[in-house]
């Protein structure tokens, strides 16, 4: 096969609960609603997609110790919403974000392993690690996990979660389990017979080294923040290395950032788009708190029209709670304030120009080369597309991009098989002796 | 503690162990559907049903069941003892918002040591301790359903903000259990508060069942049993500082429609008394034709002694359909039972009002 004819995997992120979703654009929807679900599910469908994606928060976000109210609020459950989606799609892949913290791993394994058989075989599970005494308040045991703990019980909590999947043999007959260990010691018959996929598909989101040991130990898919090609191929080759350690071919682990896109007509009408979406996407009071979260101070007092603050960031404030934080804060002011400086930005342009670009902007075929020379290139395997707009936000994609991967030969026409795994083409597991 | 005599409820159990395909359930809901009954159900445990059997999460079942219906409740068993009350509350909720106003949930716990074992993390422990905690489970599911304003999304683009936070509460809940700091990350479910059922067949759950059911099921093989159950259970829902009425009360019965009464849409006559078998372990077991089911739905519920049936069928296909095209056809010809549903959420199959959050109400009251 040719290198120009790597295939792409697409997945439909379902818009999330950050400033990337435009809830303000008059064509913006319900974000609860099954209607919005449906829609995008079946856009996705429509368009071939691998899978469907929903992400997770378990406790609303606060800002200054009040919950925060300029972005998007609120979503339901995920395996839910995916059960119900099964029923209005046929192929689809239908993938859940779901907390390894706060979950166990019998209920878990049993819950997803009921979305497998009822979606015949759709089933994917993004797991992530936040462990924080804050999200915790929610739970039963509060923060019990310390932080250098997430990975550790990730790891046994999938690796549970396979030996509960394989405690059935394909010809429906249930042996005990016992797992001993240092978070599980359970033991029992698991409840639900081996599903279509026999393992759902594991997906991993961190980014940290630990984390990325975890992927190519366990997962089968990276979603990762890594989406301009320089760092893309940076990370693709670090993660992509590390599964021979663990006996993997590269194959064996997609990578698949999460990225933005902007179409239009003309190169021109797609960067104007795009600076319009910038605009909507951070409103002067989203700049302002952006500004407050790297600070980690009330910046109330300050114009978003009007130049940064000269005082330095709070590196151990508490003021934002429930969101990763990215990076040294006083490394990051600094940087925003030279950006600011050298280009005479507000503070809201400021925030603009350092959140950075919309990940592909262009003509449908600019779109379609970018993509194609991006997964080319080994900096990804294919991506999880973020639209700005509920619901409709990938219809653009799907009725004038697709079509050009497809013709390009990067892209499926027909989904040939019927489970995720076999969109994936990822192997099927082996039954444990 | 007189309660007029009212609207006739039926209710069915799609269970199918074993069954692991969609189209099965899928099939049974839109007959049940066909029949107009209040709600369908599917029973779960938190562990295997038997050694070496297996079962689906029932939630999971009846999410997957609710875009191919339209108007049928759906109401899963939903453990507590194992599970976390934030995750249920969230997953109920959930299933409202994917069925437009059609879940419920029906409370029950795990006692066994072989299910605690499954987790790892608390030892077995005795009933009467479970449904304490599962009282507190439902009572912090309802908070975390309030704790959302229905008018908390204001979507203000001039000042920028989404909701009104103003609109969500902490529900800091604190049990002898467990805690739950909340607001839910789910806004209010379109019910307000999805129902909640408790099969009260066993006297160790009438105190959470009086509490903080909307539906119970009661075990009973006579009429004045059965009455007699009702009139305790509504005494002590009146004694939580309830309306009587507040509960509805159906009868649990298992039914083996197999060779009775020839076929279904005649009117048979009845020869033989209508009796109920007593089966340990399980409901009352009706067995023999739909016209004589009819005839006891029809004695119970003009004695006043229930408010309907919540029915097993014994093999699912077969009986539901009997049931459907038997039983429920001369009910709705003798016009004691809805020939279409009326409203388009489960409350109101049921005759519930939708209840205001309570946190606006507090909210209000401050004022
Ligand atoms: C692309 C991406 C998406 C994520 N999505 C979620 C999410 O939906 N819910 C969540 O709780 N955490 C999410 N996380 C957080 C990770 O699970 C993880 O907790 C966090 O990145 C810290 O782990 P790390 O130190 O390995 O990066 C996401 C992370 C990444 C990189």
């Amino acid at each position: 096969m040719s290198r120009q004819h790597q295939q792409i995997h697409l997945a439909a992120h379902f818009p999330g609960v950050n400033n990337t979703t435009v809830w303000t654009d008059p064509r913006s929807r319900s974000q609860i609603d099954f209607d919005s679900f449906e829609h995008l599910a079946r856009t996705a469908e429509r368009g071939l997609f691998d899978f469907f994606f929903l992400a997770e928060g378990l406790r609303l976000r606060e800002h200054n110790g009040r919950i925060h109210d300029l972005d998007v609020v609120g979503r339901p459950e995920s395996i839910t919403v995916l059960n119900a989606l099964a029923a209005v799609t046929e192929r689809l892949g239908l993938a859940a974000t779901v907390n390894a913290t706060f979950n166990e791993p019998y209920e878990l394994a049993r819950r997803l392993a009921s979305l497998d058989h009822l979606s015949g075989g759709r089933a994917a599970w993004n797991v992530v690690t936040s462990s924080d005494a804050f999200t915790g308040e929610n739970f039963r045991r509060g923060g019990f996990l310390d932080r250098a703990d997430r990975y550790t019980r990730a790891a046994e909590f999938v690796a549970t979660a396979r030996e509960l999947w394989d405690s059935w043999t394909p010809d429906g007959t249930s042996r005990p389990f016992a797992h001993t260990g240092g978070h599980f010691t359970i033991d029992g018959e698991f409840g639900v017979e081996r599903s279509p996929q026999g393992h759902p598909v594991v997906i991993q989101a961190g980014d940290s080294d630990e984390g990325r040991e975890f992927a190519a130990s366990a997962a089968d898919i990276i979603f990762t923040r890594h989406g301009s090609p320089a760092a893309g191929r940076a990370f693709y080759a670090d993660v992509k290395r590390r599964l021979a350690r663990y006996g993997r071919a590269p194959e064996e682990l997609k990578i698949m950032p999460g990225v933005t896109l902007v179409l239009g007509d003309t190169a021109a009408d797609a960067q104007e788009k795009a600076a319009e979406i910038r605009l909507q996407q951070v409103s002067p009071q989203t700049a302002l708190l952006t500004l407050e979260q790297i600070w980690g101070v009330d910046l109330s007092g300050y114009d978003p029209d009007g130049p940064l603050p000269d005082i330095d960031p709070d590196p151990d404030s508490q003021l934002t709670q429930g969101r990763v934080r990215h990076g040294d804060p006083l490394a990051v002011a600094a940087k925003w304030r030279a950006l600011s400086e050298e280009k005479g930005l507000s503070i809201r342009q400021t925030v603009i120009e350092a959140n950075g670009r919309q990940s592909f902007i262009g003509t449908p075929a600019a779109v379609a080369a970018q993509m194609t020379e991006f997964v080319a290139a080994d900096a990804a395997d294919g991506f999880i597309l973020v639209p700005h707009l509920t619901p409709g936000g990938l219809d653009d994609f799907v009725d004038r991009v697709v079509p050009l991967l497809q013709e390009r030969g990067v892209f499926r026409t027909a989904y040939s098989g019927t489970t995720l795994r076999d969109h994936l083409g990822l192997p099927y597991p082996g039954e444990r002796g | 503690m007189a309660v007029p005599t009212g609207t006739l409820h039926l209710a069915a159990a799609i269970d199918g162990d074993g069954q692991y395909q969609a189209p099965y359930y899928v099939e049974l809901a839109r007959l049940a559907e066909e029949g107009t009954l209040d709600f369908i159900t599917v029973d779960d445990t938190f562990g295997p049903p038997g050694p070496g059997r297996g079962r689906l999460d029932a939630l999971a079942v009846l999410a997957r069941v609710a875009p191919a219906t339209g108007r049928i409740g759906l109401v899963p068993t939903v453990t507590t003892t194992h599970t976390e009350p934030f995750h249920v509350s969230s997953a109920v909720a959930t299933l409202d918002w994917v069925s437009r106003g059609r879940a419920g949930w029906r409370v029950e716990v795990s006692a066994t040591e072989a299910e605690a074992r499954l987790v790892g993390r608390r030892p077995a422990a005795p009933a009467g301790e479970l449904w304490a905690e599962a009282g507190e489970v439902a009572d912090v599911v309802a908070r975390l359903w309030d704790s959302w304003e229905d008018d908390a999304e204001i979507r203000d683009a001039a000042t920028g903000r989404f909701i009104d936070r103003d609109k969500l509460h902490y529900v800091d809940f604190e049990g002898a259990h467990f805690s739950v700091r909340g607001p839910a990350i789910v806004p209010r479910p379109p019910q307000g508060h999805p129902v909640v059922a408790v099969a009260a067949t066993d006297p160790v759950t009438w105190q959470t069942a009086a509490r903080h059911a909307d539906v119970v099921y009661l075990r009973a093989t006579s009429l004045e049993e059965a009455g007699r159950i009702r009139d305790e259970l509504r005494r002590r829902a009146v004694a939580h500082g309830r309306e009587p009425g507040a509960l509805t009360v159906l009868a649990a019965v298992a039914v083996d429609l197999a060779d009775g009464e020839g076929a279904p849409g005649t009117a048979p006559a009845v020869n033989s008394p209508v009796a109920l078998i007593d089966t340990p372990g399980g409901p009352p077991l009706y067995r023999g034709g739909p016209a004589g089911l009819a005839e006891l739905i029809t004695g119970w519920h003009t004695a006043d002694a229930v408010d309907g049936f919540h029915i097993t069928p014994v093999a699912p296909r077969h009986d539901l359909e009997r049931f459907v095209n038997g039983t429920v056809a001369l009910l709705q010809h003798r016009g004691l039972f809805r020939t279409f549903y009326p409203g388009a959420a489960l409350r109101d199959h049921l005759g519930l009002s939708r209840p205001a959050s309570r946190y606006a109400l507090e909210r209000e009251a401050a004022r």
